[in-house]
């Protein structure tokens, strides 16, 4: 019922703002003293709250990151979990101003729904997990034929199974729920025999199976899945400030500048590093995007690099063991690439 | 009326302020000019944002592929479909498991409040049991009750368990043969409308004679006979034509047959239960409401228990329960909206969706709440006119 209430808390929203210019997102961040991000209801390693109640995660680190690149303190950030369905009318609405959701990249989402992706702080694809006790012998996703599968409602997930299945002729029958918890314990129970989701997702998601062995992720990826963050449309400044927190984290990991050596990095001679970290005498570079010129001091003081980052909560630092694979940096062979600081 | 005249008799005094005619007319305008006013700024306000937002607005996108699936589709529906037809889907949906529901809930209810007021002490206690219990929990919980309490723990397709006639009860639902019809079986549908017209006739005929004569004719078995024993000579007569498929064990599920999904069962179930305890409060009221002395009378005439119910009481009461009880039909229509806790794919949840989908919100909710609104707007309507016929012609 909640986006039903976020709908109409949508449209009355849009129906009741002065449709006078409003402030730019940053400066009303700023006034307000934090960042509202909206993240998951709870996927493990991108947005999940541990057992203190704090968020944890790829997508939460990343929303501390900009936190610390507009305030200097990376805890000033309030979470919004959010459905798939709810997630992009909380940003329209400006309930949230950040959506770091393991959200996927569509030509449509950034045109017609008023939004605009920073950039890619996930590559990943859709898979399917089996139950691999229930059922020996199916190692491959072509012979899902007749099968029940569980997916998430209003995602690309959804879009991307029918048309699989279309395409290879097989039938299903679709078991749909709106909120990740349903769909999880609707795939233990036996309720389906198939979980479809991005693959990261599945692995973070057998972790919370009751027992995560018996369950295996098929080899098949069946679609391109950038996941990243996205602001609204039409604030370029804000656009700015997200994106090049995203650049940030990519350059910090490439010039090995770490949480643990970020100090004594600050008085590297090189120009590169100098830059950065807004070191070198008259660089400007952090105030013509509207922050202190040691942003990216703060950024990877509170987060640490991209690659820091991803080890701690999905990587080998994490229980969910995923190898860095294509979102290695550019110079290791993956598609994670920084345009420079300068 | 009186008081009115009273009014305008006034003397006149002397100033436009103090006339009422004219302060009223003037208050009306300005209400009806500020009504229009504040839904015109509202509207124009939310045109303006969506353009300024870049986002796009209409209802052309009801148009486009809808590209995904839907698990229990009543008409035709494939991802090729439109969005559109996606939303039909949803509201057959919701049509289906309102009016099962609405069936359901009245039978249950009339049974449970008439129980309540029985002679027999068992059969009260467990009627109010059944009463105090539904009405006093929410109606998600019940939902939940028999989604994850009752239909989610039962056994895994394999093991299936097995019922008379070919079906199967598992945790995918409940599976029953289907019917084939062959060549000539329209021969028994015709033989049942033949049969369904005859017991009419024969009904008509039987109260006739009972009004001149005073004899009774056994009405209800001679309409069994003929509803019954029609089809059936047409089906021998037509040469068998009835096939059923057989629902059979496949990799995954069962295959064949005809599959009732545990989504619908639970929604269907949680929501007949929940409103036959309000239903049966209405009932009991009603049947309170008429004044003993009618029963006294009835009985004073020598007619039996049953027949003082069926001829006395219970058309009496009616008049008393039926505007009640279309509240009732509107909240299980309602409530139906609960379904999305449980991935029943109704009007909420396919409108949802295709919102979610095209990032259309306001369009979305607009469609949902007209949707809503009509389906209340013909319940209504409906009960209304059964009120009518009900209601007491004074002679």
């Amino acid at each position: 019922m909640k986006h039903i209430a976020i709908g109409i808390l949508g449209a009355a929203t849009l129906g009741l703002m002065a449709s006078a210019a409003t402030a730019g997102t940053l400066d009303t961040v700023k006034a307000k003293g934090f960042i509202q991000c909206g993240v998951s209801t709870g996927l493990a390693g991108f947005s999940a709250p541990d057992d203190k109640g704090d968020w944890k995660g790829l997508d939460a680190d990343f929303c501390r990151a900009v936190a610390a690149a507009v305030f200097g303190d990376g805890s000033k950030v309030k979470f919004t979990p959010l459905s798939a369905k709810e997630r992009f009318t909380a940003l329209q609405s400006g309930e949230i101003d950040l959506l770091s959701r393991n959200t996927t990249w569509t030509s449509n989402r950034d045109s017609a729904l008023g939004l605009d992706f920073v950039g890619v702080t996930y590559y990943d694809g859709q898979g399917f997990m089996i139950n691999a006790k229930k059922l020996p012998g199916v190692n491959s996703a072509l012979q899902l034929s007749g099968a029940a599968v569980c997916v998430q409602s209003g995602t690309t997930t959804e879009l991307n199974l029918a048309d699989y299945f279309k395409k290879n002729k097989m039938e299903y029958n679709p078991v749909v729920f709106e909120k990740l918890e349903e769909v999880n314990a609707a795939y233990d129970s036996g309720r389906c025999d198939v979980y479809t989701t991005d693959q990261s997702g599945l692995y973070g998601i057998r972790l919370t199976l009751a027992s995560p062995a018996d369950h295996v992720v098929l080899p098949e990826i069946i679609s391109k899945e950038p996941l990243g963050p996205a602001v609204r449309q039409g604030d370029d400044q804000w656009a700015h400030v997200v994106r090049w927190t995203y650049f940030a984290l990519l350059n910090a990991e490439e010039a090995g500048v770490t949480q643990a050596n970020v100090d004594e990095m600050k008085t590297s001679n090189d120009p590169n590093i100098q830059r950065m970290l807004g070191t070198e005498p008259d660089g400007k570079y952090g105030s013509d995007l509207g922050l202190s010129n040691d942003w990216v001091v703060n950024i990877v003081k509170a987060v640490g690099n991209y690659g820091e980052m991803f080890e701690r909560n999905v990587g080998s630092g994490s229980p969910l063991k995923i190898a860095r694979g294509i979102n290695a940096l550019w110079t290791k062979g993956g598609l994670q690439y920084g345009p420079p600081i300068r | 009326m009186a008081s009115q005249e009273i009014l305008s008799e006034e003397p006149n005094r002397g100033s436009f302020i103090n006339d009422p005619k004219i302060r009223s007319l003037v208050f009306q305008t300005l209400v009806v000019i500020l009504l229009f006013g504040s839904v015109w700024w509202v509207v124009n306000n939310v045109i303006d944002n969506l353009q300024r937002l870049h986002i796009a607005s209409g209802f052309a996108f009801l148009k486009g592929r809808a590209g995904f699936d839907i698990s229990q589709t009543p008409i035709a529906y494939t991802s090729d479909s439109t969005y559109g037809r996606a939303i039909i889907v949803g509201l057959i949906n919701t049509i289906i498991v309102a009016v099962a529901g609405i069936v359901t809930a009245t039978i249950i209810g009339f049974v449970v409040g008439i129980g309540r007021l029985s002679q027999n002490w068992l059969i009260q206690k467990i009627c109010t049991v059944y009463v105090e219990v539904f009405r006093n929990i929410p109606p998600l919980l019940v939902i939940f009750f028999w989604y994850s309490g009752v239909l989610a723990v039962l056994p895994a397709p394999r093991d299936s368990i097995h019922l008379p006639f070919g079906s199967y009860l598992n945790q995918r639902g409940f599976y029953f043969p289907s019917a084939i019809w062959g060549d000539g079986s329209w021969l028994i549908l015709v033989a049942l409308v033949v049969a369904l017209a005859m017991a009419w006739f024969v009904a008509h005929r039987a109260r006739q004679r009972q009004l001149t004569t005073g004899q009774q004719f056994p009405v209800f078995w001679t309409s069994v006979g003929l509803i019954v024993g029609l089809p059936l000579l047409a089906y021998a007569l037509s040469g068998f034509p009835v096939t059923f498929d057989f629902p059979k064990q496949s990799t995954f599920n069962l295959t064949g047959g005809f599959q009732v999904k545990p989504e619908f069962l639970s929604l269907y179930l949680a929501l007949s239960c929940y409103t036959a305890a309000f239903i049966a409060e209405i009932v009991r009221a009603g049947i309170r409401g008429v004044s003993k002395g009618q029963t006294e009378a009835a009985a004073a005439l020598g007619l039996r228990s049953g027949s003082i119910l069926r001829l006395v009481v219970v058309p009496q009461a009616m008049r008393i329960v039926i505007p009640p009880l279309t509240s009732q039909y509107l909240n299980l229509t309602k409530n139906s909206s609960l379904a999305i806790a449980i991935g029943y794919p109704d009007l909420t949840a396919t409108a949802g969706t295709v919102l979610n989908q095209t990032g259309q919100a306001v369009e979305g909710v607009l469609i949902m709440m007209v949707v809503y609104l009509i389906l209340s707007l013909v319940t209504s309507a409906v009960m209304n006119v059964v009120n009518a016929r009900m209601a007491l012609v004074e002679r």
